[in-house]
C-alpha cells in the first residue's frame, strides 16, 4: 500500500495500534481513503474510534503502525504541521471571539495579511451559508449555525483531510437530519476528504461513501453503506447496523435440496442451502424486520410461512414495526409495518400470517465463547 | 422549575437566620457605628472625656503629610503585592497544569503557605532577610555586593514586606487559577493547537481571556488582602518603618489609635480606609468587569 504511491489516496492508515498500558484501544487498523471521499468510522462508544481520530490528527502517536497523508509519513509531526483539521465534538468555538475572529484564528497564526484574511473569511462564510455573520458573537448563534462556523474555521485552513468527531451529537433530531444532508452537500462542493466518526449509524449511512464499522479496537468491516446493510461481514455488523432479529438456531436436517433451521423453542423453517452446512451446526441467524412480509400473497412461493400473534404495535411513521410472538414460543420478533394503510386493521392480540424468503436471512457460525 | 421546599411556620426562617444576624450586628455594625461616631470626637487618652468636634479629625488627616504619604505607600504596596502574587500564581498554575502526573500533589503542596498566619510568614521572611541575622540577606551582601538593609532603607523594607505578603497570597491565587484552567475545555486548547498556535499563543489568546473572571475576582481579593490582612506581616517585620516607609493605612490606624492613643483620629482613619476599599472595589467592578469574559 505504501509503495503504490497513488495520488488518489489522501489518507492511508497502516496497521495502526494504540496501547494504553495493557489496554489495546486500537488494534492493527489499516485503511485507505481516496481523495474527495466521505469516509465514516462507525462504532459504539469506547470502541477506539476517537483514539484513531486523535492519532490521525496528531494529538497522540500510534504505538505501532504508520499514518500517511498524501503519501507522507506523519510520524512525529505535531497536529499543526499535518495537513489535517479537526471539528470537535463540542465544536470548540472560542467563546470570547466573534465569528470572524474564530474563523481567522488559524490564518492569523500563519501571519497572513489582514486583507487576505478578511477576504477568505467572507468567502468561507458565504460558502457555509452564513454571509455577513462575521461580527456575531458565538453565543448569538443557533446550534446549526455554530456547526457551520466550526466547519468554516476548519475548511479555511484548506486541510487535505478534514476529521469530524461526532459534530452533530449535540443537535436535536430534526436539525441533525438537516445537517447530515448539508454536510454531505458541502463535502461534494469543496471536494475535501472527510473522515467522520460517529456512533449514529444513520449519520454514517446517509453521508458516507465508505463506512468502517469499528468494535473493540478493530475494524469489523469496511464497505459501502449498502453493502454493510445488505451483506454484513460479522455478527456485530449485522446487529449494529440497522435493526435485526437475532436467533440462535441449529441445523436440523440437511438433504440434497433443503436445510432446516430450528430455534431452541422448536420453531422450524427452511434455510438457504450453503455448501458447508452440516447437521447439528449451530448458527447465529439474522433477519431484518423488513424482510418479513405480513399477510404475504398466496402466490409467492418458497416462503417460510407461519402465524404470529401481535403483542405490541410500535408506531413510528415510516419505521413502524410490530412486536409479535412466534408460534409456540415466547420469543419476540420485530416485523416492519408498512404504513400504506393495508395493515390498519391489525390489532394487539391478532393472529396473522407472516413469511420470509429463506434467502433474505443472514447467518454466521456460532462464535466461540471466549473463556 | 426546581421545586423548592418551603416552611409552614412564618417565624422559622427568621429564627434560622437570627444567629448570623446577631454575629454580624455584634461584630460588624455595632463597632462600625461606634467607629463612625468616635471619628467625630476628640477624647483624652484615658477615655475620661470626649468632645464633639465635627470633621476636625478628618481635616487634620488630610492636611497631614504623613497620612497622605501613607496613602501613597499603601497604593504602591498593594499594587506590588497584587502584581507579584497574581503573576507568580498564574505562572505556577500554568506550569502545574502541564505537569499531569504530579498535579494533585503539587496542588496540595502549594496551598500550604496560605495556611501560615501572616505574622509567622513575616517572621520567616525576617529570618531570611534581616540585615544582621537573615541568611539570604548575608548572602546578598556577601556575593552580590548589594548593600541590603531593610532596617535602614525604606525601599529595601518595602521589597521585604511585598515579598512576605505576596508569598502567602501566591498559593491562594494558584489554586483559583488552577481551577479556572481546568474548567477550560481541553478541546478549545486543541483547536487552537491544530490551527497552529504554539503554547504561548494558546495561553495568550485562549486560556488567558477565559481566565478573566478568575483574574478579576483575584484582583479584588488581593487588593483587599493587601489593604487589611497584611497587618501581621508589617507588625512583625518593619512596624511601619524605617521612617514610616512601610506604614500602610491599616498599620497607621493601629499605631495612632492603640499606640498613640489618638482614638478620634484612628477612628477617622478607619472610616477613610473602609471608604477607600468600597470605592476601589466599586471601580474595579465598574471598569474591569466590562472586559471580563464570563463563560461561553
Amino acid at each position: 500500500m505504501q509503495e503504490s504511491g497513488k495520488d488518489s489516496i489522501d489518507l492511508s492508515v497502516h496497521n495502526a495500534t494504540k496501547n494504553f498500558g495493557d489496554f489495546v484501544a486500537v488494534d492493527s487498523v489499516s485503511f485507505d481513503v481516496e481523495k474527495g471521499k466521505f469516509f465514516s468510522i462507525l462504532g459504539p462508544s469506547g470502541c477506539g474510534k476517537t483514539t484513531l481520530l486523535r492519532m490521525i490528527s496528531g494529538f497522540i502517536e500510534p504505538t505501532v503502525g504508520s499514518i500517511l497523508i498524501k503519501n507522507q509519513d506523519m510520524a512525529g509531526r505535531p497536529p499543526n504541521q499535518r495537513p489535517v483539521n479537526l471539528i470537535f465534538q463540542n465544536l470548540a468555538l472560542f467563546p470570547m471571539m466573534n465569528v470572524a475572529k474564530n474563523i481567522a484564528f488559524g490564518l492569523e497564526r500563519q501571519k497572513e495579511k489582514k486583507a487576505v484574511i478578511d477576504k477568505k473569511t467572507e468567502e468561507i462564510l458565504e460558502r457555509v451559508g452564513l454571509p455577513g455573520f462575521g461580527e456575531k458573537k458565538v453565543d448569538q448563534l443557533s446550534g446549526g449555525q455554530k456547526q457551520r462556523v466550526a466547519i468554516a474555521r476548519s475548511l479555511i485552513m484548506k486541510p487535505t483531510v478534514l476529521l469530524l468527531d461526532e459534530p452533530l451529537g449535540a443537535l436535536d433530531l430534526k436539525l441533525r437530519d438537516q445537517m447530515k444532508v448539508e454536510l454531505k452537500t458541502l463535502q461534494n462542493q469543496v471536494g475535501t476528504t472527510f473522515v467522520y466518526i460517529t456512533h449514529d449509524q444513520s449519520e454514517a449511512l446517509v453521508m458516507s461513501d465508505h463506512v468502517a464499522v469499528m468494535n473493540n479496537g478493530i475494524f469489523e468491516q469496511v464497505d459501502t453503506p449498502q453493502n454493510l446493510y445488505a451483506k454484513p461481514a460479522t455478527p456485530f455488523v449485522a446487529q449494529f447496523v440497522g435493526e435485526n432479529n437475532k436467533w440462535e438456531i441449529t441445523i436440523d436436517k440437511v438433504s440434497e435440496r433443503k436445510a432446516l433451521g430450528i430455534t431452541k423453542e422448536g420453531f422450524k423453517f427452511s434455510m438457504p442451502l450453503e455448501e458447508n452446512l452440516q447437521n447439528d451446526d449451530i448458527l447465529q441467524f439474522f433477519l431484518r424486520p423488513e424482510s418479513i412480509l405480513l399477510q404475504p400473497d398466496p402466490s409467492i412461493r418458497d416462503l417460510n410461512r407461519f402465524f404470529v400473534s401481535v403483542k405490541t404495535i410500535l408506531f413510528d411513521g415510516a419505521n413502524s414495526r410490530i412486536l409479535a410472538l412466534l408460534p409456540q414460543s415466547r420469543r419476540e420478533i420485530q416485523i416492519s409495518l408498512p404504513q400504506n394503510r393495508q395493515f390498519d386493521h391489525i390489532k394487539i392480540g391478532d393472529k396473522i400470517e407472516a413469511g420470509w424468503n429463506p434467502g433474505s436471512a443472514i447467518t454466521f457460525p456460532q462464535e466461540k465463547v471466549v473463556a | 422549575m426546581i421545586k423548592r421546599s418551603f416552611f409552614k411556620s412564618r417565624y422559622l426562617p427568621y429564627l434560622l437566620i437570627l444567629p448570623q444576624i446577631i454575629v454580624t450586628m455584634t461584630f460588624f455594625y455595632w463597632p462600625a457605628i461606634q467607629g463612625l461616631s468616635q471619628s467625630f470626637f476628640l477624647s483624652d487618652p484615658f477615655g475620661q472625656r470626649s468632645q464633639f468636634v465635627w470633621f476636625y479629625n478628618y481635616i487634620e488627616l488630610f492636611t497631614d503629610p504623613l497620612y497622605l504619604k501613607s496613602i501613597l505607600t499603601t497604593f504602591a504596596f498593594s499594587l506590588a503585592v497584587a502584581a507579584v502574587s497574581l503573576s507568580l500564581g498564574l505562572f505556577i498554575a500554568s506550569m502545574a497544569n502541564r505537569a499531569l502526573r504530579a498535579k494533585a500533589l503539587v496542588r496540595t503542596m502549594l496551598i500550604w503557605p496560605y495556611a501560615v498566619a501572616p505574622a509567622i510568614s513575616g517572621i520567616m521572611w525576617l529570618f531570611l532577610l534581616h540585615p544582621s541575622y537573615g541568611v539570604v540577606a548575608l548572602g546578598i551582601k556577601e556575593w552580590i555586593g548589594v548593600d541590603w538593609n531593610p532596617v535602614l532603607y525604606g525601599g529595601d523594607a518595602m521589597v521585604m514586606i511585598v515579598m512576605a505578603s505576596a508569598w502567602k497570597q501566591i498559593s491562594y491565587n494558584f489554586v483559583f487559577f488552577m481551577a479556572g484552567m481546568q474548567a477550560i475545555p481541553k478541546s478549545l486548547i486543541e483547536a487552537a493547537a491544530i490551527d497552529g498556535a504554539g503554547p504561548f499563543k494558546r495561553f495568550w489568546f485562549i486560556s488567558f481571556p477565559l481566565l478573566s473572571p478568575t483574574f478579576f475576582f483575584l484582583t479584588v481579593m488581593n487588593i483587599i488582602y493587601s489593604f487589611f490582612e497584611t497587618f501581621g506581616i508589617i507588625h512583625t517585620v518593619t512596624q511601619g518603618g524605617p521612617g514610616g516607609s512601610t506604614n500602610i493605612l491599616v498599620y497607621k490606624v493601629y499605631q495612632d489609635g492603640f499606640v498613640g492613643l489618638n482614638l478620634g483620629s484612628s477612628a477617622a482613619q478607619s472610616v477613610v480606609l473602609m471608604s477607600l476599599i468600597i470605592v476601589i472595589t466599586f471601580l474595579q467592578f465598574r471598569f474591569l468587569e466590562k472586559k471580563v469574559q464570563y463563560g461561553g
